[in-house]
């Protein structure tokens, strides 16, 4: 169970006088069950690339895998391939149109053709999922505030029961707490549920908490893969393509170089303070 | 999907044809249309299709994108041909069934296709070669003297602008909301008219919800920068015409004259005059 890229390309406006290659000769290997971050500044490709995942866009050339099948053949069944590949776009409140909270989420597994009963209990399920409570199920979607039409959004797509989840700048215009409850959302349905999670973000910030896996994008083209510690060493070579590591990171680098010992690898806050005090410790 | 749409659209290039002031391609395709309708016989339009080929080598617009606009036109060409073809009485060359094709329904069927598809190809030619702000500013100016007349001509052209700026937005709206719903399962293209029509909904609900708020925002935009719209406003980049303008309206006029003077021999083939 996996989703594999092999020598994936794509290129915008190919018939024009300015051709863009979005993305440039990509291989990937997302196995079943991890937590990946995509990172890349704007026009990186990284929204392109997620667009492929679930065959939205074919590659220029290139194929793409999902469970060990070409997702390109001509008889591959690719309705069902968005069902297993939930994809939640940038602003997917934008996406909300039925009457109520409860009808919008269920338009998704609706149009997998499942009986009422199951449409209905999916629905449910991935409301309670996102914290959605019971007193919004018959509301207009529109009454909702920002980082609850937001959550309505990802419902709609986690009631198709997708095994892999892939969210493209989900945390994009919410306030810090929105953000940061929203990742402890997904990172707890990843806990509880086992699926494969792919976050789009630009921010290191956003994911260096919760990821076990980063891939960073740069022009088109995968510039690192890897574990957020090893990917955070390169942090001069983050900053030179527009991107930055977490903040902890200069704080540890910039402690090392003042003659404190820490081990410059950790990547979350709490990590950080605990490697402080048992530097500060040793030292006395 | 909707990237495929090329009708008035703006192909970026620079070229004689791109650089020309807009006045001059407003009032030259307004010339172009009429002298399409100023021949009775064919040779007037090679003259018309030969001053075409030279404005499509020179705007450096590939002949293929330029076609590629043409696509959705087709039906309503067929249409005309094919009404034209049955429908116009006269000598009889082919009768079968209900159905009789005289040559004068030939000679007006050709005729007709050839006007739509030169209409469409001219007009094309200027959207392709003038940003949709040129655009408007030539069409401000060259309506001014209605202001006489109390035409708020700066209001249609600000709201003209507006329109052409928000189709390549709401395009790529539209693309977006359609591939978020197409993620979620949606099917916009099987099935019949009915259902066709239907899984339009989750389409038009968030399209016209984005459209108003965008309009909102724009509002807001404007009213924040003070815009008064009308008498007095000044331009960052006023119209200025330079010699090859002149030359150009100099072209325009020898182009029409031609036509009016090879416009008035057909050739006699086969008892007719085409």
């Amino acid at each position: 169970m996996s989703i594999i890229l092999d020598h994936v390309s794509y290129v915008y406006d190919a018939d024009t006088n300015m051709p863009v290659k979005a993305l440039d000769d990509i291989n990937l290997v997302i196995n079943d069950g991890e937590f990946i971050g995509l990172i890349g500044h704007t026009g990186s490709g990284k929204s392109t690339l997620v667009q492929h995942l679930n065959g939205l866009m074919k590659a220029t050339s290139g194929t793409i895998y999902y469970n060990g099948e070409d997702i390109y053949d001509s008889d591959y069944n690719k309705k069902e391939l968005r069902s297993k590949v939930g994809l939640v776009f940038q602003y997917p409140e934008h996406q909300l149109f039925e009457v109520d909270v409860f009808t919008d989420v269920c338009f998704g597994p609706k149009n997998l053709g499942w009986d009422d009963k199951k449409i209905q209990l999916k629905a449910y399920e991935a409301l309670k999922m996102v914290g959605i409570e019971d007193e919004y199920f018959y509301q207009s979607p529109f009454d909702l505030s920002g980082g609850q039409k937001r959550r309505v959004a990802i419902a709609g797509v986690l009631a198709m029961s997708p095994e892999v989840l892939v969210l493209d700048e989900p945390t994009a215009g919410l306030d810090p707490k929105g953000r940061d409850e929203l990742l402890n959302k997904i990172s707890e349905l990843r806990r509880t549920t086992g699926m494969t999670v792919v976050l789009v973000s630009h921010s290191m910030e956003d994911v260096a908490n919760y990821v076990d896996r980063i891939v960073v994008m740069n022009k088109g083209r995968v510039m690192y893969d890897d574990v957020p510690s090893e990917v955070f060493k390169n942090y001069k070579e983050l900053e030179a393509v527009g991107l930055a590591a977490p903040q902890v990171t200069y704080i540890m680098h910039a402690l090392n170089d003042a003659g404190l010992k820490v081990n410059c690898e950790v990547t979350t806050v709490n990590e950080a303070a605990d490697e402080i005090v048992k530097a500060l410790k040793g030292r006395k | 999907m909707l990237r495929d749409i090329t009708l008035g659209q703006y192909y970026q290039s620079d070229s004689v044809i791109h650089r020309l002031d807009p006045r001059v391609k407003l009032l030259g395709t307004v010339a172009f249309v009429v002298s399409l309708f100023l021949s009775d016989y064919f040779l007037g339009y090679l003259v018309a299709i030969l001053f075409l080929a030279i404005c499509v080598k020179l705007s450096t617009v590939p002949f293929k994108f330029i076609v590629k606009g043409m696509k959705t036109i087709v039906f309503l060409l067929i249409i005309t041909v094919v009404c034209n073809l049955l429908f116009t009485t006269g000598t009889t060359v082919v009768s079968f069934w209900k159905v009789t094709i005289t040559v004068e329904g030939i000679r007006m069927a050709l005729m007709m296709a050839l006007r739509l598809s030169l209409l469409i190809l001219g007009s094309s030619i200027m959207t392709l070669t003038t940003t949709p702000n040129n655009l408007t500013d030539g069409m401000e100016s060259v309506m001014s003297p209605l202001k006489k007349i109390k035409v708020p001509v700066h209001e249609i052209s600000m709201m003209m602008s507006i329109a052409l700026r928000f189709i390549p937005i709401l395009l790529e709206e539209t693309d977006k909301i359609m591939k978020a719903q197409i993620a979620r399962g949606a099917d916009f293209e099987s099935g019949g008219l009915i259902k066709r029509a239907k899984a339009m909904v989750p389409l038009l609900v968030p399209l016209f919800i984005s459209a108003f708020r965008r309009a909102n925002d724009l509002a807001l935009a404007m009213e924040a920068r003070c815009y008064r719209g009308g008498e007095h406003r000044t331009k960052m980049k006023p119209l200025k015409y330079r010699k090859r303008d002149g030359i150009a309206y100099g072209i325009l006029v020898v182009y029409i004259a031609a036509v009016i003077i090879v416009g008035k021999f057909g050739i006699p083939v086969g008892g007719f005059v085409w």
